[in-house]
């Protein structure tokens, strides 16, 4: 898998798919190519499809979520050509009212991965034939991967001997929970401007995340 | 198979009076979640014909801990033993796609020998889970044997694990940049030792179960995987290879030094449950020669990065070295710095393909990691796989998945 082989292929699907694409990337040796919303479904039947790309294994769909982007969600789809031994990343990116088109009909696979996205993130696939919640508990509210969920969730549960089931209960925490600031500027591990410290080399720009 | 928890919805109709015979209506059953054969908590709901299952909606997630959201508030390094916990019958394969996943964002490469010890013990675990895939698939279909004969030799190599870990299952061996420790004095010399005596074992079995009527009765021609349906489903591993599919990521992607082992990939020809079992009884014997390279080729040297921004420094080290003291603290408080940047990092695990998908933001806790788990796509395949069989052949499907519900409900 020649960096080389994969820029030929980013420019090859990006001039296959046309106005679909909206970035190529290519980073870490890994093709990342980010298509409109709404192409999503052509896109992936192209490189099913395409003789050089072939990308004929869905291996796995999930979501990474950016709350302080306008489109929070990024869905990426990762596929892999066993004909060419090559993998491509698709995204795409949403918000947590718009629909993205389900990708069933190209992959069957992909039914429990939208399915996994949809209950971790809430994010909708339009055409899903069954999106149900998949690995959280029956009956379970909210989308725990989102960054707003906090890690406790929002109830516990225990069995109740008097009323003889499981009954749910806001989380009570005995102990508060803890996070700490980890980011501390005094090792050479972040680049940051110590106050005092001026005549060391200027960090560079943007480097704190 | 008579130890089917049931509750039947609806119950046969009354004789059908014009033509005398008797009209089974479809009833739903509900399979598991407690269930022998269910390998871990599973909940099936069927719907079956009588004794034909029409449908089959597996309900998982019963097992389900979170570990992905865990992981983003925790350090790469305090994160690592988690990914014991995902598929614990083979704790050393899903580390490893961690490690590889976090050295590429990281930029750098293991010492020769670490590299050499990490595909040691992947072949070590891919024993191990193909010895309880392959001997509990057999319990499923009525063979009790074989179980009892293999759970001995896997307390041997988790002793191995015990030996170079201190654990026998959630090791936490594989780091960043390295392992753990060296192998201890002797450890070499007794897994040559365990390779010259296993092929007997292996032996044994077959005598059990490869020509066996019974076994062959319930899995040759059971839950028949065409090449197009492995690929459309994302199957990948034993499952993809049962098809006719020649592929394995330790041949066409290698990883740490899987491009010098020389060994083979058998591929199944009928797609069946009894070609699952072969390629499964074939890959412990191919596992077995790359341990034997690893040890007849193993450098000697360091078995850890020599960044100590990365790795810590060695506990001699520390006593005499206020440098290293401090990168130690640091290391185990506020751990290190990933560059921003994203990787999907697969590795051939027993199951199939593991992979981790990692996105770093710059700072020392993974921004999200999602664990693609093979088993999670298999499973889905469960309901066309068992579509027209008997019940008792979805058991022997479910079997021949290798299905393990750490990985699958993370």
């Amino acid at each position: 898998m020649s960096e080389q082989a994969l820029k030929e292929l980013g420019d090859h699907i990006a001039s296959t798919l046309g106005q679909a694409v909206l970035k190529v990337e290519l980073k870490l040796g890994e093709l990342m190519v980010t298509v409109q919303r709404e192409q999503i479904v052509p896109a992936l039947t192209t490189l099913r499809d395409d003789p050089r790309c072939l990308f004929q294994l869905l291996v796995d769909v999930t979501a990474v979520d950016y709350p302080e982007r306008a489109e929070r969600f990024e869905v990426v789809y990762n596929l892999l050509s066993i004909k060419h031994n090559q993998r491509v990343r698709v995204k795409a990116c949403t918000d947590e009212d718009t629909p993205v088109p389900s990708a069933v009909p190209v992959f069957s696979a992909a039914n429990w991965m939208e399915r996994e996205t949809w209950d971790m993130y809430g994010v909708f696939f339009d055409g899903h034939p069954d999106l149900r919640r998949i690995l959280t508990d029956y009956g379970f509210e909210g989308h725990p991967l989102r960054k707003d969920f906090p890690l406790t969730g929002y109830v516990e549960c225990r069995y109740d001997e008097d009323q003889k089931r499981v009954v749910y209960e806001p989380v009570r925490l005995t102990q508060d929970f803890r996070t700490f600031d980890f980011l501390s500027p005094w090792e050479g591990m972040t680049n940051v401007m110590l106050p005092g410290d001026e005549k060391a080399q200027a960090p560079e720009a943007g480097s704190k995340p | 198979m008579s130890i089917v928890t049931s509750d039947i919805k609806t119950m046969a109709s009354p004789t059908d009076e014009q033509s005398g015979k008797v009209q089974i209506k479809p009833y739903t059953m509900n399979f598991g979640p407690q269930h022998p054969a269910a390998h871990g908590v599973l909940r099936l709901v069927m719907e079956l014909n009588g004794e034909v299952v029409e449908r089959c909606d597996p309900h998982i997630g019963l097992l389900h801990r979170g570990t992905e959201k865990l992981i983003e508030y925790k350090t790469y390094i305090q994160a690592t033993p988690y990914f014991d916990r995902l598929d614990y019958v083979s704790p050393m394969c899903m580390e490893h796609a961690y490690v590889l996943g976090i050295e590429k964002l990281l930029g750098i490469k293991p010492p020769e020998r670490a590299q050499y010890i990490r595909v040691l013990f992947s072949e070590i675990t891919r024993i191990l889970n193909h010895l309880l895939s392959i001997t509990t698939g057999a319990l499923d279909v009525g063979a009790i044997t074989p179980a009892l004969w293999a759970f001995e030799e896997r307390e041997i190599l988790m002793e191995f694990y015990e030996r170079v870990s201190g654990a026998r299952l959630h090791a936490n061996y594989f780091r960043v940049g390295g392992v753990a420790w060296d192998m201890p004095a002797g450890l070499a010399d007794d897994i040559w030792a365990f390779t010259e005596r296993f092929p007997k074992f292996i032996d044994d079995i077959e005598t059990l179960l490869t020509e066996n009527r019974i076994f062959k009765q319930r899995t040759v021609d059971i839950g028949i995987v065409t090449k197009e349906q492995a690929l459309d489903w994302g199957f990948t591993g034993p499952m993809l290879r049962g098809s006719g599919v020649a592929w394995d990521l330790r041949k066409s992607q290698p990883y740490e030094v899987y491009d010098r082992m020389d060994f083979d990939v058998p591929v199944g020809l009928t797609g069946d449950c009894w070609a699952r079992y072969l390629i499964r009884m074939e890959e412990m014997t191919q596992s077995l020669r790359i341990i034997r390279q690893c040890l007849k080729e193993m450098p000697d040297g360091p078995v850890r990065h020599q960044d100590r921004k990365v790795a810590p420094p060695p506990r001699g080290e520390m006593k005499r070295s206020m440098e290293s003291l401090i990168h130690h603290f640091k290391l185990f408080t506020e751990g290190f710095h990933v560059p921003a940047g994203e990787t999907y990092t697969a590795i051939e695990a027993p199951k199939g393909e593991f992979a981790v998908y990692l996105v770093s933001d710059g700072t020392n806790k993974p921004y999200k990691c999602h664990i693609k788990a093979p088993g999670f796509a298999h499973l889905q395949g469960l309901d066309f796989m068992s579509k027209g069989h008997m019940l008792a052949d979805a058991v022997a499907n479910i079997a021949s998945m290798d299905i393990v519900f750490g990985e699958i409900d993370r």
